[in-house]
């Protein structure tokens, strides 16, 4: 007969006995999160115009999604991959909810009202997607036959497919993207990344035809800049001012005068990385880089620790996902690529995104802090 | 057998194994890939920081090269004879922006010296900036009168991030007169910013909110231009380039005449009530007045909460448009509409005599309908019931025709349902059938309920523009113009003006000649008749005027009882109504007019009808 405490002792033979190891967290990931949340809300007071108001507002949702990352962190993943297909079942129904019943915003339909708060189901994807198909890749060995991987393909692109009409082609470009890593990571032939890489620019046309008028507009205006001063390269053109007036040192904290004379538009937001550039400089910014460098590289470690095929491809996705997001976002301010409104990770104003984040390193921390002792 | 175990882990294990290395070899891939980005990133911070610093440094610290939305200017309103109803008058605003201000406190109290401001609002001021983003303009002064301009701009060097601005703002100079129909423009709100065009509206503060003013924003607001504008780290204006300018909004020239509208106004006085005037040849409005008004040069200047709340509640709603949203029974100017229902489905016709004793009782009822003339009018036909409004000949009409055939008839006028006028927010009014009451109130229909329809009470409801529409097709024998408040619309800059035709103009083929020939000849009877109901006003017009007058009850009196004015709620008394065309032969002019809780249509409508009528004649 098993006794409780011989039950634990089995399944939870921890390596260390460290206190956060026993409540299921990683204490240098959580530094490194806390790090690039302080960093964000001292930014945020500045392009924000000292408003106390919004940095309340911003630690609430801070706190909230924290709470989301302890609760994950404390489901062990073999749970997490018994529920995969659920999961992702349910967000495929809630995104054709979202088409069909969705509240319209800016043109837009992404939020779904429930009954307290509203709620985007293309968030839930975002971790959905790479859970599933980590989970059905692992079902066999790998690497993954030729089938699977078609199947993995399509599992990816159908919820793609219907953010994208909502339209949010940016969160649609990153989900496929989240997907595209499992696979890389699950060890696929290079003759078939090859086939891949060569099949690539004929997805363009359907990408263009999928687009809708505005999405069609900010693509051309990022390869013409000039021909809409008033719209979407207006952004890049002030962003870029704010960046390259930072300098090496950057004007200091608060002083920035793009920002803060509104010449740059969505600094609270989506631009705030042109707001540490331009009052912190070269140095600033590459700290903060050095940062995000940091977590994620954590999350890869976590991974290459990770005791399942499962946890490894699925702690590699999360990770190189959050890397992706920062460079879609930086890439986008500093205009290396076209504007499609991606967040800057943990640092700009909002809450979905950061839920979304600290919700994958929730998992991140479950996958490293239910590691059992190897049986000799 | 444990051998075998044995074996099979040993498989597991060592596929376990290779799969590790496998997925550990492209972890490190990966990790190399995203190092490969963050170069590239880095790369560019590189050049952008270090290589292209002085350029964007320039760019930032001497000139800030803002682009700036220039606003289209909008479109005039013209009336008939080119009189300006709604214009654009340059005002300045004293405006500030807390983050360049240095001393909030002793810039507001040195503000409040110069403009003699109170502490009051000097208090809710300060509540405002602190409310409000640090980088947004505060207005502190609206309308500021030049005085005030000429000591502020001496005075302004000393105040930094304190500012005089100048913008154009719309205007109505005839006030109240126009309230409702040429409507006013306010705020751009929330709701508006949804079904906007953002690009377009970016510098506009306002949009039209009633009226013409609504119904033709879009022509009205013109296109917006932009320039770049080169600010320095104060966010002062250095240097303004040549950009896009802007396209101002077309002018509009509507069919509404000034005098009328004052006219008919004043008639009015200050009784609730409205008047429809309008030329039954094109449907053009000639006058369009609601009573009680407001003044809607407060919506644009903006007004306190508690202006707005007290307009807003006022049970006299002067806020509400009752020409268009108004409902009213008919009442006795209904009977023309029903007698040619009469006449068409050959129910009656001229000759046909009933007798009157003062009521009407259905076969098989003891219940009496009354006549408004308690004795009765003796012997009655279809002249003298409409020229004196005999009550019992429509009961019996009414009854003879039943509810679907006479709901039929004046659907074709236009009852119960909207006229399509070129305005906002119009309402269908009701005409009863006994669908609708199945549908609505999920009860079937009463025979009584068809008499009282005869005579334009019950469920009829009708807003003053239909009974003016209404009156139109009639005098026009059959032909429906569209009511139509815009006449021409100008471009900016350009001298001719291009003819808005009526949209719509169809006609009933339903009834003969001979039958307009006789409802007419009655309403002629109605002014110019022995016993006519509005003979008063007849006996002093040069020319034949055909009208109806019409008296509705707003309070059922019961069988036996006796209307008694002086003892009864102002609220619940009749509402006098009265339509008209002039001449009656070949009609030019329509006017239907409702004054609320004013008594007796003869008494006190038709007098209106008159002071216009007059007028009128003498415009021509």
């Amino acid at each position: 007969m098993i006794s409780p405490l011989n039950y634990r002792q089995q399944t939870q033979g921890l390596i260390s006995r460290s206190f956060s190891n026993g409540i299921h967290m990683d204490a240098l990931l959580l530094l490194g999160l806390l790090i690039l949340l302080s960093v964000g809300l001292m930014v945020l007071f500045s392009a924000g115009g000292r408003d106390i108001d919004l940095l309340l507002k911003q630690l609430i949702r801070a706190g909230t999604a924290f709470i989301v990352l302890f609760i994950l962190a404390q489901i062990h993943p073999d749970k997490m991959r018994n529920v995969a297909y659920w999961v992702y079942g349910l967000g495929l129904i809630l995104l054709v909810g979202v088409l069909v019943f969705g509240h319209e915003g800016k043109g837009a339909q992404r939020w779904l009202h429930l009954v307290f708060f509203r709620f985007q189901p293309s968030e839930l994807m975002k971790l959905a997607v790479p859970l599933v198909v980590a989970t059905y890749l692992t079902e066999r060995s790998l690497p993954p036959t030729v089938l699977r991987l078609m199947i993995g393909l399509l599992i990816i692109i159908v919820p793609s497919f219907l953010i994208a009409k909502q339209p949010d082609l940016g969160t649609s470009l990153l989900i496929v993207c989240s997907g595209l890593i499992v696979l890389f990571l699950s060890g696929i032939r290079w003759k078939i990344i090859l086939v891949f890489i060569i099949l690539c620019p004929l997805v363009f046309p359907i990408l263009w035809y999928i687009m809708h008028a505005y999405q069609r507009q900010r693509v051309l205006t990022f390869f013409n800049p000039e021909s809409d001063p008033l719209g979407a390269s207006y952004h890049i053109i002030q962003s870029k001012i704010a960046i390259g007036s930072g300098g090496v040192f950057g004007r200091g904290w608060l002083k920035g005068t793009q920002s803060h004379l509104e010449f740059l538009p969505e600094r609270s937001t989506d631009f705030i990385f042109a707001v540490i550039a331009e009052e912190f400089g070269l140095i600033g910014v590459s700290l903060l880089l050095f940062c995000y460098l940091l977590v994620a590289g954590r999350g890869m470690f976590i991974a290459s620790q990770a005791q399942t095929s499962f946890s490894r491809l699925l702690a590699g996705s999360i990770s190189m996902t959050f890397l992706v997001y920062v460079f879609v976002n930086v890439g986008m301010v500093t205009g290396l690529l076209p504007v499609v409104g991606v967040p800057l990770p943990l640092v700009s104003y909002g809450g979905t995104s950061m839920l979304t984040i600290l919700a994958g390193f929730g998992i991140l921390m479950s996958i490293h802090t239910h590691r059992r002792m190897m049986v000799p | 057998m444990s051998s075998k175990s044995q074996m099979y882990s040993q498989v597991i294990l060592k596929d376990h194994l290779r799969e590790t290395s496998l997925v550990n070899d492209r972890l490190i891939l990966a990790a190399l890939f995203a190092i490969i980005l963050f170069t590239v990133v880095i790369t560019r911070l590189v050049i952008l920081q270090i290589m292209e610093y002085e350029y964007f440094d320039s760019l930032s610290n001497n000139n800030h090269v803002d682009i700036g939305a220039l606003p289209p200017q909008r479109g005039l309103i013209f009336d008939r004879n080119g009189v300006i109803l709604a214009e654009n008058i340059p005002t300045f605003s004293l405006e500030l922006i807390p983050e360049q201000v240095v001393d909030i406190d002793k810039t507001l109290s040195n503000l409040a010296m110069i403009l003699s401001l109170s502490s009051d609002n000097i208090t809710e001021l300060k509540q405002h900036i602190n409310n409000q983003r640090r980088f947004n303009r505060v207005v502190v002064q609206k309308l500021l009168t030049e005085k005030e301009v000429a000591k502020l701009s001496v005075n302004l060097h000393r105040l930094p991030g304190v500012d005089i601005v100048g913008r154009l703002i719309r205007h109505y100079p005839y006030g109240n007169l126009f309230a409702h129909t040429v409507g006013y423009v306010g705020r751009i709100n929330k709701h508006d910013q949804e079904t906007i065009d953002e690009l377009n509206y970016k510098g506009t503060m306002w949009i039209g909110k009633t009226g013409v003013e609504r119904y033709y924003e879009k022509i009205l607001h013109g296109i917006v231009g932009h320039r770049k504008i080169e600010t320095n780290v104060q966010g002062r204006v250095v240097r303004e380039s040549q950009g896009v300018v802007s396209l101002a909004g077309d002018d509009l020239f509507l069919h509404l005449d000034l005098n009328l509208q004052r006219v008919a106004s004043n008639a009015l006085g200050d009784n609730k009530g409205s008047v429809v005037a309008l030329d039954p040849r094109t449907g053009g409005i000639l006058a369009m007045v609601s009573k009680p008004d407001f003044n809607p040069n407060d919506f644009v200047t903006g007004m306190s909460k508690k202006e707005y709340t007290i307009l807003r509640d006022s049970t006299d709603r002067p806020l509400f448009d009752r020409t268009l949203r108004g409902y009213y029974p008919p009442g006795s100017t209904l009977k023309p509409f029903v007698a040619l229902a009469g006449l068409e489905f050959s129910v009656i016709d001229e000759y046909m005599k009933i007798f009157d004793p003062g009521w009407f009782k259905l076969p098989g009822y003891d219940h009496r309908y009354r006549c408004w003339k308690h004795n009765g009018h003796g012997y009655v036909d279809l002249k003298k019931s409409i020229a004196q409004s005999c009550d019992v000949y429509f009961y019996n009409l009414a009854n003879t025709l039943g509810i679907d055939r006479m709901h039929n008839f004046l659907d074709v006028f236009g009852f119960g349902h909207r006229t399509g006028i070129d305005l906002p927010s119009e309402n269908k009014g009701l005409s009863p059938s006994r669908q609708w009451k199945r549908v609505n109130r999920n009860l079937s229909w009463y025979p009584g309920e068809t008499l009282i329809s005869g005579i334009g009470q019950g469920f009829n409801q009708t807003t003053p523009l239909q009974l003016a529409q209404a009156a139109a097709i009639l005098a026009m024998r059959g032909i429906n113009a569209l009511p139509q408040v815009l006449r021409y619309r100008r471009k900016y800059g350009e001298d001719e003006m291009q003819l808005q035709l009526v949209v719509r103009m169809d006609s009933l083929e339903i009834v003969s000649n001979k039958n307009w020939d006789i409802v007419i000849g009655s309403m002629i009877e109605v002014l110019h008749g022995e016993h006519g109901t509005a003979r008063h006003i007849g006996i002093k017009l040069p020319f034949k005027v055909a009208g109806k007058t019409g008296t509705s009850q707003l309070f059922s009196i019961k069988e036996g009882e006796i209307y008694d004015e002086d003892n009864l709620a102002k609220n619940l008394h009749d509402h006098a109504l009265f339509i008209a065309f002039a001449p009656a032969k070949l009609p030019e002019f329509v006017v239907a007019i409702v004054v609320e809780n004013g008594g007796s249509g003869s008494k006190v409508a038709a007098p209106i009808a008159h002071t216009m009528i007059k007028n009128y004649l003498r415009y021509r």
